[in-house]
């Protein structure tokens, strides 16, 4: 709590494969609130840094099947029970029919599941983050690769945690203010 | 065995992206076209010219909107004429944009990844073009809601057993998934325009886009995840939209309609216009704007296969249209494959078959499938030649009805036509802006290409 002012440390990396292989050895050391940056996805980084509970797959999911749920129910309501209509001859419930609008809805449902739910559970919009004090993390987004030891860590200590950043040689050792 | 006969070929193709790009030339060269790169003369004439076109549709529709659908060509039996044929070509342009964008990441080709922005930004373009016919041909647009199933006062609903309410679905979740598919993969970029814009004015607006896009390896976990999971969702879906657009025809008992090919033949001419589409634009994108280390010429090669693998599907629904007319022994069926052949639309008709499947047969060859200017004018022809298919289907079909008493013929009027060349102004002014103020080449997908971008978890291990 008495270092509330400091967000943590961030360390620069010259490449992908130097972040990850930083990333494994922090985590190794125990460090377990970390995160990684870098301008494009790294296959493996996020296994790295301890992130294993992806729920956006499970939010798609329900998404789909609400939309899927509402689109055939919106239909069955509509054509079988306030608004019958004879056409052609058909049954009110002519479920054939009804495939089409049930599967648009489940795509367009779990479509919109998939951007939201990222978003959310990624916590965006966020306008403004710690990590965008620091001058460097411009370079995040062109070819820069940064990890941060947060410093809500049980196992930070403003000294130590340098040593150890250290040791991982990077191009670049800097505190982030909160 | 595989990687010895594997090498040769590779040799033989260009590269997906010239050599010598690093992380940093790539987000330069892309975004410097938005940010640094001044306004040329030739493209504020390029915009007053298709702005000009726009303002024409706008004309064209206030006319409509004052005097009626009676102004356009359209009668009884042609009751259907340019609105839907313009409707159904444009939404085929736009299929071209998804598959590249869905269809091949899921197949993993990565040469998609330096069209694909561009190819979404013209499926989006195309598609509100698209959307504008069938809202004018109602005659009455601004009642146009009611085709939304939604609770009122007059205590009425759609009836979901029409495909044009399947229409309605299809094409609005079309549009809206075109759109976020299209937003999301943009986010990344918006944080590298955010980081290089100089002017406080840009970066906010870049800025907001980004909403805070900080590239954290949580984030781009989820990211991935979910930009896989709408190429998934994205692929039935693009598959879908022209087959329910089929079904507008094919449900129907009229000759030339009824049948079961239709599906499958839409969406095969539906990619065929659209990869067109991508050539046509793509080509003097590339050369105007210096892109040619990213859209190099084998993205322009295989955009030509893909246009001939697609263009001889369409030549074979053609060729079981006319099987079907004489094998079926149904008296409309053989009248409609005479009429085309011999009827008053018979140069039409003959038209199609020259631009739609004899000249795309140039592909073929290597030649023509590396030459820029060939490939350009075979993509010109396809987009004549698509658009001459729908109008063959629509007007052809229904000008001879099933009683003589009601045959009839289709002229377009001068409406007609404005409403056409002023929905390709509305396109192209949207496509002139959106590569001035967008990213048209897709900037962290790109770095992805990069063998740098690359790690190898088996040095990992060791260490």
């Amino acid at each position: 709590m008495s270092e509330s002012s400091v967000y943590g440390l961030m360390a620069e990396f010259d490449s992908a494969q130097e972040l990850i292989a930083a990333a494994h050895r922090t985590h190794d050391a125990g460090y377990y609130k970390i995160d990684a940056f870098s301008p494009f996805p790294i296959e493996g980084l996020a296994e790295a840094i301890g992130f294993h509970k992806n729920r956006v797959p499970f939010v798609v999911l329900v998404g789909g099947i609400i939309g899927g749920l509402s689109g055939y129910l919106l239909q069955y309501y509509v054509a079988a029970i306030t608004y019958p209509t004879n056409i052609g001859g058909r049954p009110y419930h002519s479920w054939p029919s009804f495939m089409i609008v049930t599967f648009e809805m489940t795509i367009l449902f779990a479509g919109l599941s998939a951007v939201f739910g990222m978003l959310a559970l990624n916590g965006l919009p966020m306008p403004y983050h710690p990590v965008f004090n620091v001058p460097e993390f411009k370079k995040a987004s062109e070819n820069g690769f940064f990890l941060v030891v947060f410093s809500t860590d049980p196992k930070y200590d403003d000294a130590r945690t340098r040593e150890f950043l250290k040791g991982l040689a990077p191009r670049l050792i800097s505190e982030v203010p909160s | 065995m595989a990687t010895n006969t594997q090498i040769p070929v590779a040799d033989r193709r260009a590269p997906v992206m010239e050599p010598g790009h690093t992380f940093v030339t790539i987000g330069e060269k892309v975004s410097n076209i938005v940010l640094k790169r001044p306004i040329s003369l030739g493209w504020v004439l390029g915009f007053f010219i298709m702005f000009s076109l726009m303002n024409m549709l706008l004309f064209a529709l206030g006319y409509l909107f004052l005097k009626g659908t009676g102004i356009w060509g359209i009668n009884i039996p042609v009751g259907w004429g340019f609105a839907i044929i313009n409707f159904v070509w444009w939404i085929g342009i736009g299929h071209a944009g998804t598959l590249i964008s869905a269809i091949l990441c899921l197949l993993r080709q990565t040469w998609r990844n330096s069209i694909n922005r561009f190819a979404e930004a013209m499926t989006l373009f195309a598609v509100a073009c698209a959307g504008v016919f069938p809202l004018v041909h109602t005659g009455r647009p601004w009642l146009a809601y009611w085709m939304f199933p939604y609770p009122n006062t007059m205590n009425y609903w759609p009836n979901f057993r029409s495909p044009l309410i399947w229409d309605v679905f299809a094409v609005s979740t079309y549009f809206t998934i075109s759109l976020v598919f299209w937003f999301v993969g943009l986010i990344p970029d918006f944080a590298t325009m955010r980081d290089r814009a100089e002017h406080p004015l840009t970066r906010g607006i870049y800025g907001i886009l980004a909403m805070g896009w900080r590239g954290s390896a949580r984030h781009w976990h989820r990211y991935e995840t979910a930009y896989l999971l709408l190429a998934g969702l994205a692929t039935p879906l693009v598959l879908s939209v022209h087959t329910v657009v089929s079904f507008d025809f094919a449900i129907s008992i009229v000759p030339g309609w009824h049948t079961t090919i239709f599906p499958p033949y839409f969406v095969a001419g539906a990619i065929y216009s659209g990869f067109a589409m991508v050539l046509c634009l793509a080509i003097p994108i590339r050369a105007i704007y210096g892109l040619e280390d990213f859209i190099t010429m084998r993205h322009l090669e295989n955009s030509g296969k893909v246009m001939l693998a697609t263009g001889l599907i369409v030549a074979y629904g053609y060729g079981i249209e006319a099987f079907m007319g004489w094998y079926s022994g149904n008296q409309f069926d053989s009248m409609l494959l005479w009429n085309r052949l011999h009827g008053p639309y018979s140069f039409w008709y003959l038209s199609l078959l020259a631009t739609n499947i004899v000249i795309p047969q140039l592909l073929w060859m290597k030649k023509f499938r590396t030459s820029t200017f060939w490939l350009w004018v075979i993509s010109l022809v396809v987009l004549v030649g698509m658009w001459l298919e729908r109008f063959i289907i629509i007007v052809v079909s229904l000008h001879r009805d099933f009683l003589n008493s009601s045959w009839g013929m289709y002229y377009p009027t001068k409406w007609d036509w404005m409403t056409y060349t002023g929905t390709i102004g509305m396109f192209l002014t949207a496509m002139w802006l959106f590569v001035r103020i967008l990213p048209m080449v897709s900037i962290s997908e790109l770095r992805t290409l990069l063998p740098e971008a690359h790690v190898h978890e088996a040095e990992e291990v060791k260490q």
